[in-house]
C-alpha cells in the first residue's frame, strides 16, 4: 500500500554518528532549523518528495539513549512519543556498531517502525571491519541500509526502505527481536500485566517499554503513568517491591541489569554480523592525539589554533568589512537620497528616524564578513573533533570555576585579547552540554573586552593614564576575565544552583576532515540567523532608543534662539555678495533660494567625501544654477562666494551640533542621566557620563561618539576629543580614579543590546535577557562605587587604586576556585528515593 | 570535598589490586576507584557508585560492569583523563571517575 501522502520520518542516532550529513543527504538544500517549543535544542526540519509523495524529515537531537536525564534525550522521546512518526530511521556509526545497538534496542521497545542506516561503512572498511547488513537486518527484524553520508551514497535504497516502511500496516510487522531480560521478566510481566488495566494505554506508549521505564526508576515513567493509569499509585508500589526484590536477590540494580542484558545481545548480534581483522596498529586520531593532547605540548598546540582563529576571522575578518563598509555606505547614501531633503537647522523626522535605524542595522552588518569566516571556522573545529579537545585541556580550570571545557569558545570570541564580539560569543555556547554552565558561560560572555570597547579604553588611558599606558593595557585585558570567572562562580554557586548540571562524560570523535559542503552550509546557515534574528530586533528597539534620545526636543524660545543665529549669519551673507557688485549670482541668492544653496553645498561636499564616481555631473545636471557656486568652477566671483558658503556651512553645522547636543541633554535619556546622579555620584559619573553609557546600550560605538557629542567645546578650533575632554574635566575637578572607576564600570557593563537580545534566543527565556542586563548594572555600579568612593578616602590615586583592585581580585579569584561546587554535595537522585 | 577524600596511591601507574585484595582495602574498606590509577593502565569495571545521569551516561558509553578499558592519558592540569572503552575514546572527570570501581583486568 502506497498512498499519495505526507510520512514523517524522525532521524534518530548518537552523536558523532553522521546524523546531520544523513539529514543533508537527504533532504538537499531543502530544510531549515527553528527551536523545539519551550527549550533551546535545535528542531532541524526538510523534505524531499519521492515517488510516493512528500516525505518531512526531522533530525532528532543526537542522544546515546532515550532515558529522561538531559533535555536532549526528553526532546527526542517526546517527539517519537508524542508525533508518532511514520517512520524512524536510526542511524549509525558501522564502526562502533556495539554501542550504537544499545539505542537501537530502546528504539524497538519503543514500537517504532525502525530502518536502520548503518553510516560510515567505508570508515569501517578502512578498520578492517567487514558488516553483513542482512545478519543484522534479521538479527533485529528491521531494514538495514548501508550509507556513507559524506558521498551520498546510499541515499536512493534508504529513500526506498523509508518509504516502504512507513506503508507498513502496522499490524502486519515482521517479528522484531526483543532483548531477553532473563531473571527480570518475570517482574517486567507483572507490572505489563498491572498496565494493561488500563484500557487506553496500550494505544499511548507499548506496556512493556513502561514496564520497563518504571522498573528502571526512570522518572518521566510515572507521569506518563499517573496520566492514564487509575491506579497509578499501586502500580509504583508493586514497582518499588519488585525492583528490592530483584536488586537483593541478584546484587544488581534492575537498571543496570537492564543495560548488562542489552550489551551481552549487542556483543552477540555484532560477533554475528561483523568479522573484524585483528590489527595492532594505531589509528591515525590515536596518532594525531599522542602529540596535539600530549600533556606538555597541548597548551601551545591550543594557544597556536586559538591564535589562527583570532587572526583569520578578526584581523583578516577586519580586512574584508573594506570591501563590505563602501557597499553598506553606498547603500545609507541610497536611502538618504530617497528621502525628505534635510531641513536648514532640523531634519524631518521620517529623514532622521530612517537614517537612525539604517546607520543602527549597518553597524551590525559590517560584521557580517567577521562572523562568517568566524562560523566557518568553528564548524571545521567542531567538524573535525578539535573542539572537544580543547574541552579536555582546560576542563579542569573551568570547573573550579563552575564552568565547563567548552566554555573556552565563546571566551575566546568574546575577546579575551581585547577585540571580539559578544554576539558570536554567546552564540557559540550553543554546543555546551551542561546546562549551569551554558548559563554561566552566556552570562559572563559580555564581560570580555569585545571591540566597540575599545575606543572608551583607548581614550582613557590616553587622558588619565598616559604615564603608565602599558599597564593600564594590561589590566583592562587581563582584569575582564578574572571578573569573568569570579562572576561564573558566584552565579553557578548562588543564582544557577538549581540548575540542571551534567557530569563530564563526553565522547573523543575520531578526527573527521570537514566537507567543504557542510562547513558553507553551518556557516552561511549561523550567519543568517545573526542578520535575521538580530536585524530584525535591532531596527525595532534602536527605533525606540531613537526617540528616547529625540524628544521631548529642544524649547521652541531656544530653538527661536538658534534660528536668529543662522538667519543674522544667513543676512551677513546676503550683504557679503551684494557688496561684490552686480554679479549673476546675487538673485541667486536672496530669499529662500540662499538656504537651499547652502543644503546643496553640504550634500555636494558629503557626496565628493563619498568618493561618488560622477558626482560633478550629476549635480551639474540637477542644480544647473547652483553649481558653479559649489564646485568652485565659475568665475572669480563664484570662487569668492564659494570661500563664504563655506564659512555659512561650518555655521550652520556648528548650529546643528548644538542644538544635537542640547537635545540629547533635554531628552528622555538625558533627564534620566541627570536623575541617576545622585546614584551614580558615589562612582564618580557625572550626567555627561551618564548619556554615554546609556546610550552605549544601544552599541557600545557610541560610547565616545556620545562623549564626542556632549564634549562640544573646542571641537571648532581642532582640538581632539581626548585635549577637549581634558580640558573640561580639569575644571569640573575629574580623576584619573574617577577614570578608574567609569573603566571598571565599563568592562562590567551590561551587553550590548545585539548581545542581549543574542541571549534572550540562546537561553529563551526574557527572564535571563533581563537578568544580564540588571545584574552586570547593579554589580558595575557597586564595584567601581566602592573604587571611587574608598580610594578617594583612602586618598589612593588612580594607579594605585587599579593595583590594589587588581591585587584584591586576583586574590579572590585564586581563593574561589577552592570554594567546592554546591552541586558536588547536591543529593544523588537513586532508584529508592524516588516516590 | 576533593581535598579530604581518602586516596589509594595518588597519581600512581599502573597499581591495581586484584578483587580479593580491594574488597578489604585497609583504610577505607572501599574497592579501588578508577581516579587512581595512571595513564596506560589496563583494568576491568566491577561496579558503579554513581546514581541517576552520570550511570546513565556511562553505561550508554560502553562503561559496562566487566568491560576492559584502558587509560589513555590524563590532560595536562591533571583532570579529565581519557578512557578506551572498546574502539572508542571517552572523557571523564576525576570525580566521575572516583565513582567507578575497578579490578585487574
Amino acid at each position: 500500500m502506497s498512498s499519495k501522502r505526507t510520512i514523517l520520518v524522525g532521524l534518530a542516532g548518537q552523536q558523532n554518528s553522521g546524523k546531520s550529513t544523513i539529514f543533508n543527504m537527504l533532504t538537499g538544500a531543502n530544510q531549515h532549523i527553528a527551536n523545539y517549543p519551550g527549550v533551546t535544542v535545535d528542531k532541524k526540519v526538510g523534505s524531499y518528495r519521492d515517488s510516493a509523495g512528500r516525505v518531512e524529515v526531522v533530525d532528532l537531537p543526537g542522544t546515546y539513549s532515550l532515558t529522561s536525564f538531559s533535555l536532549e534525550e526528553r526532546v527526542t522521546r517526546d517527539f517519537l512519543r508524542n508525533e508518532k512518526p511514520d517512520a524512524v530511521v536510526n542511524v549509525l556509526d558501522t564502526s562502533q556498531l556495539k554501542r550504537s545497538l544499545y539505542l537501537t534496542f530502546q528504539l524497538l521497545e519503543m514500537g517504532m517502525p525502525l530502518v536502520l542506516a548503518c553510516n560510515m561503512v567505508d570508515v569501517a572498511e578502512a578498520r578492517g571491519m567487514a558488516l553483513d547488513a542482512n545478519v543484522l537486518s534479521s538479527a533485529l527484524g528491521v531494514s538495514v541500509v548501508t550509507t556513507v553520508g559524506r558521498k551520498g551514497a546510499g541515499k536512493a535504497d534508504l529513500r526506498d526502505v523509508i518509504r516502504t516502511t512507513a506503508s507498513r500496516e502496522s499490524g502486519a510487522e515482521t517479528p522484531r527481536t526483543v532483548v531477553a531480560y532473563d531473571e527480570l521478566e518475570p517482574h517486567i510481566a507483572a507490572v505489563e500485566k498491572r498496565l494493561n488495566e488500563a484500557s487506553g494505554l496500550a494505544l499511548i506508549v507499548p506496556p512493556r517499554w513502561l514496564a520497563l521505564k518504571l522498573l528502571e526508576g526512570d522518572s518521566e515513567a510515572a507521569g506518563i503513568l499517573e496520566a492514564s493509569h487509575s491506579d497509578a499509585a499501586g502500580v509504583l508500589t508493586l514497582v518499588r517491591s519488585l525492583a528490592t526484590s530483584f536488586e537483593e536477590e541478584m546484587d544488581i540494580s534492575p537498571a543496570d541489569h537492564i543495560v548488562s542484558c542489552r550489551d551481552e545481545l549487542a556483543s552477540q548480534i555484532v560477533a554475528a554480523c561483523m568479522t573484524q581483522e585483528k590489527s595492532k596498529r594505531a589509528s591515525l586520531s590515536e596518532k594525531v592525539d599522542r602529540f596535539v593532547l600530549n600533556r606538555a605540548l597541548a597548551p601551545f598546540v591550543l594557544v597556536l589554533s586559538v591564535y589562527c582563529i583570532y587572526e583569520l576571522s578578526i584581523v583578516q575578518g577586519y580586512e574584508l568589512t573594506k570591501f563590505t563598509w563602501p557597499a553598506l555606505a553606498w547603500l545609507r547614501e541610497t536611502v538618504a537620497s530617497l528621502l525628505p531633503f534635510p531641513g536648514l537647522l532640523e531634519d524631518s523626522l521620517l529623514r532622521s528616524l530612517v537614517l537612525w535605524m539604517v546607520d543602527s542595522a549597518n553597524t551590525l552588518l559590517n560584521y557580517v564578513p567577521i562572523f562568517f569566516i568566524l562560523f566557518a571556522l568553528i564548524a571545521i573545529l567542531e567538524d573535525s573533533g578539535y573542539m572537544a579537545r580543547i574541552a579536555f585541556i582546560l576542563d579542569r580550570i573551568f570547573h573550579s570555576f563552575g564552568l565547563h571545557g567548552q566554555s573556552t569558545l565563546p571566551f575566546i570570541l568574546g575577546g579575551v585579547f581585547a577585540g571580539g564580539c559578544a554576539v558570536p560569543g554567546v552564540m557559540a555556547t550553543k554546543g555546551i552540554p551542561d546546562e549551569r554552565s551554558r548559563l554561566a558561560t552566556i552570562l559572563t560572555v559580555p564581560y570580555m573586552n569585545c571591540l566597540a570597547k575599545v575606543p572608551l579604553y583607548t581614550l582613557l588611558v590616553n587622558i588619565y593614564f598616559a604615564a603608565h599606558k602599558s599597564w593600564a593595557m594590561l589590566f583592562i585585558s587581563t582584569i575582564t576575565i578574572i571578573m569573568a570567572l569570579i562572576i561564573a562562580k558566584f552565579l553557578t554557586s548562588v543564582v544557577l544552583r538549581g540548575k540542571e548540571t551534567a557530569p563530564f562524560v563526553m565522547e573523543m570523535p575520531t578526527y573527521h576532515l570537514p566537507t567543504v559542503l557542510g562547513v558553507l552550509r553551518r556557516s552561511v546557515d549561523r550567519t543568517w540567523q545573526y542578520i535575521k534574528k538580530v536585524g530584525t530586533i535591532v531596527v525595532a528597539v534602536s527605533v525606540c532608543v531613537f526617540f528616547l534620545l529625540q524628544f521631548p526636543g529642544v524649547p521652541e524660545e531656544h530653538m527661536a534662539d538658534y534660528r536668529g543665529r543662522i538667519d543674522e549669519a544667513m543676512t551677513e551673507f546676503r550683504a557679503d555678495v551684494a557688496a561684490l557688485g552686480e554679479t549673476p549670482y546675487l538673485q541667486l541668492v536672496q530669499g529662500e533660494g540662499l538656504e537651499d544653496l547652502v543644503i546643496v553645498y553640504d550634500e555636494y561636499r558629503a557626496a565628493r567625501l563619498g568618493g561618488g564616481s560622477n558626482v560633478n555631473e550629476e549635480f551639474e545636471a540637477t542644480y544647473p544654477e547652483f553649481y558653479p557656486l559649489i564646485a568652485r568652477s565659475g568665475d572669480a566671483a563664484a570662487k569668492k562666494i564659494n570661500r563664504m558658503l563655506r564659512g555659512l556651512s561650518n555655521t550652520r553645522k556648528t548650529i546643528r551640533r548644538e542644538i544635537r547636543s542640547e537635545q540629547i541633554a533635554n531628552s528622555f535619556f538625558g533627564r534620566l542621566g541627570r536623575l541617576l546622579e545622585p546614584v551614580t555620584h558615589f562612582a564618580g559619573f557625572d550626567w555627561k557620563v551618564n548619556i554615554a553609557l546609556i546610550s552605549s546600550f544601544a552599541a557600545r560605538e557610541s560610547s565616545v561618539a556620545t562623549l564626542g557629542a556632549i564634549f562640544q567645546e573646542g571641537a571648532d578650533e581642532g582640538a581632539t576629543l581626548e585635549q577637549r575632554m581634558a580640558s573640561e574635566s580639569n575644571s569640573e575637578g575629574r580623576t584619573p580614579l574617577g577614570a578608574l572607576a567609569l573603566i571598571i564600570f565599563f568592562a562590567l557593563y551590561p551587553p550590548c543590546l545585539a548581545t542581549t537580545i543574542m541571549v534572550k534566543v540562546q537561553t529563551g527565556s526574557y527572564k535571563w535577557m533581563l537578568f544580564s542586563i540588571m545584574f552586570p548594572t547593579v554589580l558595575g555600579l557597586a564595584v567601581s562605587s566602592v573604587v571611587f568612593t574608598g580610594g578617594s578616602v583612602l586618598g589612593l590615586s588612580g594607579v594605585e587604586a587599579m593595583g590594589v583592585f587588581y591585587g584584591a581580585a586576583l586574590i579572590l579569584a585564586v581563593a574561589l576556585a577552592f570554594v567546592p561546587d554546591p552541586a558536588w554535595n547536591a543529593p544523588k537522585t537513586t532508584y529508592v528515593e524516588q516516590s | 570535598m576533593f581535598w579530604n577524600r581518602h586516596r589509594h596511591g595518588k597519581g600512581r601507574r599502573c597499581s591495581i589490586l586484584s578483587p580479593a585484595e580491594t574488597a578489604g582495602c585497609p583504610v577505607c574498606g572501599e574497592f579501588q576507584p578508577l581516579s587512581t590509577v595512571g595513564k596506560g593502565c589496563r583494568c576491568r569495571i566491577r561496579r558503579h557508585r554513581a546514581h541517576g545521569a552520570v550511570r546513565q551516561r556511562l553505561m550508554d558509553m560502553g562503561f559496562v560492569p566487566n568491560t576492559e578499558i584502558e587509560v589513555v592519558r590524563v590532560a595536562t592540569l591533571g583532570d579529565p583523563m581519557e578512557i578506551r572503552v572498546g574502539d572508542s575514546f571517552v572523557t571523564l572527570r576525576k570525580r566521575e571517575a572516583d565513582q567507578i570501581e575497578i579490578f585487574a583486568a
